[in-house]
């Protein structure tokens, strides 16, 4: 295959990849998108494998044997994942981007193909050692936002003394083992300042995502994609291959838009969320200003709720990470689907930061099969809580705390939140008192018009729904 | 309470001011409703139908006077033709009176009407903000004017409107010229350029002129520098150089048109006078013009108030009661206005008015509070349309929300200035010192960027996980560079490459499937 037609397979393969993020505007064309996705990825794979360098029988067997490995194990991983685990499973994925990053930066260091000299040589140099770097931050911090996800670390932010100096010192020693790398004369020479840097890396890694707390996970995970999009430029750099470099900054960019939609939806600086630590630079609440909210924290019984909600008009249900954690998200279709075949107008409010990456919530009700026209974002629904006469809150809180509004001192102030407590009456369901990742104390619960409703969410939501049924 | 609606006196005076639609709502309102025998004949509401609605027929004045509490009227009392008795005399102490009045104008009647210990609101005295447009009457009898205008203009004058091409010639259309663009100018306008007419409008506001363009017509400007808004949306008289340059323009349109529309007023001052008997001499024979203004004098000097006089070829039309030549129009919506009013007045519904002074609308349009003249009033806090000073006053509260939703955008304007510099900084460095096949990857680099960006923007919001899980499989097309090494001769290249192949490879094939499989949960 000539170069020419390989270029021109990259550029289709191109179009294909960001008419496949296009697609995404809409759920009715996104399917198509997908389809472009998996097309363009074949596209480019199948150009790459019949150019000159590569028709030798062994290497498509190795690579072959290769691709069913790692196909077979993504396959059973995407059919057996759980919608409520889709962060894990994200996340692990960008560890493995950059894990990969990293392998291809080391197998071009080491490729005695490329010779070159002079500027060329150095550019080449500082890809390699710039791609490795990306590579290694994305995979550490990936795993580590795995672990914190999944339950394996604690979600707690891990704040060590003078951190930020600490990561200035990697960041210092990194430039300076760069300086005596690119110093250095053949390969054994400049391998050790590599590896030390990669270790780095990766402590980097893992210390910067240890440091930031579940409640920023969103904004991290969307972080980690972007870097995993900035490694594969970096490695479109390195092997000057622009269709990587396309690809990768088409990720890039993704990610990076989507952690500033998340900072955006928390009112927060992109820069503290990574800088880590939530609730202690703002300050905790017991020692700060911020009220302490007074009154009287009335419960309710799954059968009150079932006569409110049989009685209402309108409702809307706040879902959050809650009720991914108790898989309540069918037994909450359900209840949706009773309500509307009684004519009542169910619609749901999503938080832009509700769970743990973005549109975490969207897809939970979309496995439900909730319609996805009754689900709404925050910008569209929050005016029409005055008058919706049942507000039912499913394991969130933060994002429903009026405090964000109505207290400056408030570690959340500014915070846009769904306003819920303007509804003739809200139901919060809650496994105890406990604050929010946050860690504020919230009002809401002691607002006279709030009711709560405590209990497991998926054991409560069956007892609402059984109630419900009883009286039909 | 009990609303009366006498019937109008003045001579001429064709409207009403109730419509059976009226009626209904003040008795939704808790009120009852009484009307004199054949108050609404003349324009077209008969007794019966009044009654059908829900009111009583009062036989005369006296007796609806005697009974009712709140009299709603279109004109001020006057004087009652024949004999020495006054309207206002019928009035009797802690009754209402809604009506026209122009309290500047009528110092007389005001301490007459005061002296009768009555309450007065006069709707020529709505204040002009947003919230009072529903009541304002003065608008709503402009609109009608300035449609009647147009009408009154098209019966003298001996031509089309709009122009044709007729097997029996080429007929030109008529050129309209209108001066003063307010709610009647702009009525005028619409009706004229309906009728097919080119229509030019000239108004000392410069900030109307959008509003001339959007109703179909030119907007003609004087070359001269000079802000004509007054207080309330309403304009000022104007320097002299800026009379001069403004009557040059006149007399060159009046050359120019088939028929000029007059509506410029000033409040409380005579109506100036734009066109001179020069300008009438000048026009073409059988031209018209149409003097709204001609009540108060007339802003042309040949009108004559009230009548249609010729001079030098020209009609020159003086109605002062176009409002009243479409009553049934003209009633109905100024029934609605009085029927908006009420409801500011009776926010109970329990047919009992409330004369609340605090209320910046209801204060603003009583003239006499029990016997109290209460004119003029404070000045309106906002204006309809504000003048520009206006707008950052607005504006400051909503900023101060800002917090909620976005990011504010003075600090953002600055970050991006930073952001500018240093990309305009690292592009010099890197063009001063990289080789030409490093730039060419760095240009597709940087457009893709963008590319990504405009995107991305589009994914809802609903979408972002399968965006994420998407991105995800695309990324591993760093599967290509593993490819490629793969065919290299070292041990350690090829281990390293297959390594990442397989590792690429979960990436891809589980990425796809799973954004295939969340994708296929999303269901209308």
């Amino acid at each position: 295959m000539s170069q020419g037609l390989l270029t021109v397979s990259y550029i289709g393969a191109t179009i294909l990849f960001i008419l496949s993020l296009g697609g995404l505007s809409n759920p009715e064309t996104a399917r198509r998108g997908n389809l472009f996705g998996i097309i363009g990825m074949a596209v480019a794979i199948l150009a790459t494998l019949m150019s000159s360098r590569l028709s030798e029988a062994s290497n498509l067997a190795t690579i072959i044997v290769a691709m069913a490995i790692g196909g077979g194990v993504g396959v059973f991983a995407a059919i057996r994942v759980k919608m409520t685990q889709m962060p894990e499973l994200v996340a692990l994925m960008h560890s493995l981007v950059g894990m990969a990053a990293v392998l291809v930066g080391y197998a071009t260091y080491f490729d005695p193909g490329a010779a070159l000299t002079g500027a060329e040589k150095t550019i080449h140099e500082v890809e390699i050692y710039i791609g490795i770097l990306i590579g290694a931050v994305t995979f550490s911090g990936s795993v580590v936002a795995f672990g914190k996800l999944a339950g394996r670390i604690s979600g707690k932010p891990l704040t060590l003394p003078g951190r930020h100096q600490f990561n200035f010192g990697l960041l210092i020693v990194t430039v300076l083992l760069g300086k005596v790398f690119l110093n250095a004369h053949g390969v054994s020479a400049g391998l050790t300042p590599l590896v030390l840097m990669t270790l780095i890396a990766l402590v980097f890694g893992v210390h910067m995502v240890m440091a930031i707390g579940g409640a920023d996970m969103p904004v991290v995970v969307s972080m980690l994609n972007s870097y995993s999009g900035w490694a594969a430029a970096a490695t479109g750099f390195m092997l000057s291959n622009d269709l990587l470099i396309v690809v990768g900054a088409l990720v890039g960019s993704s990610g990076a838009i989507l952690s500033y939609i998340m900072c955006r939806a928390m009112n927060r600086k992109f820069l503290s969320v990574i800088g880590g630590g939530f609730g202690t630079d703002g300050g905790s609440p017991s020692s700060s200003a911020a009220a302490v909210p007074a009154g009287e924290v009335v419960s309710i019984s799954a059968q009150e709720t079932a006569e409110m909600l049989r009685d209402s008009k309108n409702v809307v249900i706040i879902p959050g990470y809650g009720m991914a954690v108790a898989q309540a998200q069918h037994t909450v279709f359900e209840i949706t689907q009773f309500l509307r075949g009684k004519g009542i107008n169910v619609r749901f409010a999503i938080h832009p930061v509700a769970g743990r990456m973005p549109g975490h919530m969207n897809v939970l009700l979309a496995e439900a099969k909730v319609p996805y026209d009754i689900v709404m974002e925050m910008d569209e629904i929050n005016e029409d809580f005055p008058s919706t006469d049942v507000a039912m809150v499913i394991g969130a809180n933060d994002i429903v705390n009026p405090s964000a509004m109505e207290d400056p001192n408030s570690p959340i102030a500014g915070m846009p939140v769904l306003e819920v407590w303007k509804a003739e009456t809200s139901i919060v369901m809650k496994r105890s008192m406990a604050s929010g990742y946050a860690g504020v104390d919230n009002p809401l619960f002691y607002k006279e018009n709030n009711r709560m409703l405590f209990g497991d969410a998926k054991k409560m939501l069956d007892e609402v729904l059984n109630h419900l049924r009883a009286s039909a | 309470m009990q609303i009366g609606i006498p019937r109008e006196i003045y001579p001429g005076e064709r409207r009403v001011a109730a419509s059976p639609d009226s009626v209904k709502q003040f008795i939704k309102l808790g009120f009852t409703v009484a009307v004199e025998s054949n108050a609404g004949q003349e324009a077209n509401f008969a007794d019966d139908v009044f009654q059908e609605a829900g009111a009583q027929i009062a036989p005369d004045a006296q007796s609806l006077y005697a009974q009712a509490d709140i009299i709603l009227k279109v004109r001020g009392p006057m004087a009652i033709a024949g004999g020495k008795s006054h309207e206002a005399d019928r009035l009797r102490a802690g009754q209402t009176l809604i009506s026209f009045l122009w309290p500047a104008q009528n110092k007389e009647l005001m301490d007459q009407l005061a002296a009768k210990n009555v309450t007065v609101l006069a709707m020529d005295s709505v204040p002009r903000i947003s919230r009072a447009q529903k009541l304002d009457a003065l608008s709503s009898m402009a609109n009608i004017a300035g449609y009647r205008a147009v009408i009154e203009a098209a019966h003298h004058f001996g031509r089309f409107f709009t122009g044709q091409i007729t097997a029996a010639g080429k007929v030109p259309p008529a050129k309209v010229f209108i001066i003063g663009a307010g709610v009647a100018g702009l009525a005028a306008i619409g009706a004229a350029s309906g009728l097919g007419a080119i229509v030019r409008a000239f108004d000392t506001r410069p900030e109307v002129a959008d509003q001339v363009k959007s109703m179909g017509a030119e907007f003609v400007s004087v070359d001269y520098e000079e802000e004509g808004s007054g207080v309330g949306g309403y304009a000022k008289v104007m320097s002299e150089g800026f009379q001069k340059a403004q009557n040059e323009m006149t007399a060159k349109q009046a050359a120019e048109v088939d028929i000029i529309i007059t509506t410029a007023l000033i409040p409380g001052r005579p109506a100036p006078k734009l066109i001179t008997a020069d300008m009438v001499k000048g026009m073409k024979p059988g031209s018209v013009i149409v003097d709204m203004a001609a009540e108060m004098g007339g802003n042309c000097e040949l009108t004559e108030p009230h009548k249609v006089v010729v001079k030098h070829g020209v009609t020159i039309i003086g109605y002062t009661d176009l409002p009243s030549r479409l009553a049934r129009q003209s009633s109905q919506l100024y029934a609605t206005n009085l029927v908006r009013l009420m409801e500011e007045l009776c926010k109970t519904k329990d047919g009992v008015i409330n004369v609340n002074m605090e209320d910046e609308v209801i204060r603003g349009t009583t003239v006499i509070k029990e016997g109290t003249i209460t004119w003029p009033p404070p000045a309106p806090k906002l204006s309809a349309a504000p003048p520009q000073q206006a707008k950052p006053a607005v504006a400051a509260p909503a900023a101060k929300h800002g917090g909620h939703g976005a990011p504010s955008e003075p600090a953002s304007n600055k970050s991006v200035l930073s952001v500018g510099i240093a990309a305009a900084v690292i592009f010099a460095a890197i063009g001063a010192g990289a080789p030409p096949a490093f730039l060419g990857h760095f240009t597709v680099f940087v457009l893709a960027c963008f590319v990504g960006y405009m995107v991305i923007w589009n994914v809802t919001p609903a979408l972002h996980t399968p965006l994420m899980s998407v991105t995800n499989a695309i990324s591993s097309i760093i599967v290509i560079g593993a490819l490629i090494q793969i065919a290299s001769p070292g041990k350690l290249v090829i281990t390293l490459a297959w390594l990442a192949i397989v590792l690429t490879a979960v990436n891809m094939f589980g990425g796809f499937w799973v954004t295939q499989r969340m994708l296929r949960m999303f269901q209308k």
